[in-house]
């Protein structure tokens, strides 16, 4: 019977029902896994976040999301979307220690994402994490591997840019060894972050002056109101 | 007999048909995500679920789909099985998704697994279907740890991400890099044929002694 069905064509409708049937089961099968494991995903991206935050602005144990809006740094519970967001990062007592800055550019095969914490107060960088790359694996991706070069990033003078100098050269406070073989990849990290640095040493509050830390339950009476 | 045959489909895809060495199937994968052991272990293990979950759906279904569109409907279902892969990996282990990155939803257009579907699944039980696609998807395993583990040592002087010597080991830096996959894969292909052919010349001589005894 088999041998039958098999030899003589089958109508149109059976081959486009049989499709029809195999796509919508699949599309529920994707779905399903999508709504499974979308709280997961979305919980380790904030999480990863968090902890970076905490990584790059030592001493740090509070954050909140800053934006710039008409002129001055404010408090957000959810920045719109495309808005760039930096991290606001306050110690136990909730006093202010540094901006964690996320930072984005061409690298040597795709975009680095980074997030460097910044003290405005002395102007200087104090931690870098890279957050996504695609560099080289075993070249490039010591940007994060290579804990001499992640190292060279927790005291590092903004004034007048961060330079890239060849391993072993550092002499200023404004420069820091690239890694050997992972030259490309370096001065990428290096250009990200004067990049974005010279885009936002206007827009940040002056030393003294930045938001205050807003406790999570009055974010959540602001809402009320 | 029943038993042999399942055994036999077992081991076939691990050594003999090995999708890699014999086969040369997958390449793009193979070449492109073994530049570490561990890359090549989670590479391996999402290929292992989706090729074992497609031939266990096409060779159970395999009389319900039209031979006219069964290509179309393999296809929906190894994608579907990929992108649970996708999910999954990004949701328990989001730093090797991080790293295998693009690669994880080509495994739609990995050869292998479409051709196994084709040549195998389509045409045999279920359980003969899910004991051919455990073993070529472990013998694919095999390929991608042997390639990656190679090019860890010699390109990173590292396994599993341990630093296997000193300070002073200088890592081949091309074996990570691409050329470094097709160096190491050349090299493989070349000891299995050498193999194949000592072997067949072994096997000449055992008949041509065992017909002058005669």
């Amino acid at each position: 019977m088999n041998v039958a069905k098999e030899t003589s064509s089958p109508s149109s409708l059976r081959l486009v029902l049989t499709l029809a049937i195999a796509g919508l089961v699949s599309g529920m099968a994707i779905i399903g896994i999508y709504e499974a494991t979308l709280p997961t995903i979305t919980e380790n991206k904030a999480r990863e976040l968090r902890e970076a935050v905490f990584k790059v602005l030592p001493g740090v144990s509070q954050m909140q999301a800053l934006v710039y809006r008409d002129g001055e740094l404010i408090v957000v519970e959810a920045p719109d979307k495309d808005e760039p967001v930096i991290y606001g990062g306050y110690d136990e007592q909730g006093d202010f220690v540094g901006y964690a800055m996320p930072a984005a550019g061409p690298g040597f095969q795709d975009t680095i994402g980074i997030l460097y914490g910044y003290n405005p107060a002395e102007k200087i960088v104090v931690g870098m994490e890279v957050l996504e790359s695609r560099e080289t694996p075993g070249l490039g991706d010591k940007i994060y591997k290579d804990a001499v070069f992640v190292g060279g990033f927790s005291a590092l003078s903004v004034e007048p840019e961060i330079v890239a100098v060849k391993k072993g050269t550092k002499s200023q406070p404004n420069e820091i060894d690239a890694i050997t073989g992972a030259t490309i990849s370096s001065k990428a990290v290096v250009r990200i972050i004067n990049e974005t640095h010279a885009q936002w040493s206007a827009q940040l509050s002056a030393p003294g002056s930045e938001p205050q830390l807003e406790a999570t339950e009055s974010a959540g009476t602001e809402v009320e109101q | 007999m029943k038993k042999n045959q399942s055994q036999e489909e077992l081991l076939k895809g691990i050594w003999r048909d090995n999708p890699v060495f014999v086969q040369v199937l997958g390449m793009c994968p193979m070449l492109a995500v073994t530049n570490s052991a561990i890359n090549a272990v989670a590479m391996g293990m999402a290929t292992f679920f989706v090729l074992v979950g497609s031939s266990f759906l096409v060779s159970t279904f395999r009389h319900l789909i039209p031979k006219q569109v069964r290509i179309s409907c393999f296809i929906i279902i190894i994608a579907t099985f990929v992108t649970i892969a996708d999910y999954t990996l990004l949701a328990l282990v989001p730093t090797v998704h991080k790293e295998l990155g693009a690669f994880i939803p080509l495994i739609v257009a990995n050869c292998l697994i479409l051709g196994r579907q084709e040549a195998f699944a389509s045409k045999h039980p279920t359980k003969l279907a899910v004991m051919d696609a455990v073993g070529m998807a472990s013998g694919f395993m095999l390929a991608l740890l042997s390639l990656g583990a190679v090019r860890e040592i010699l390109g990173d002087g590292a396994l599993f991400g341990v630093k296997l010597f000193g300070e002073n080991f200088e890592p081949w830096v091309i074996m990570v890099l691409p050329p470094g996959g097709f160096l190491t894969l050349g090299v493989i292909l070349l000891f299995f044929n050498w193999f194949k052919y000592k072997k067949d010349e072994f096997l000449e001589d055992v008949a041509a002694a065992e017909r002058s005894g005669n």
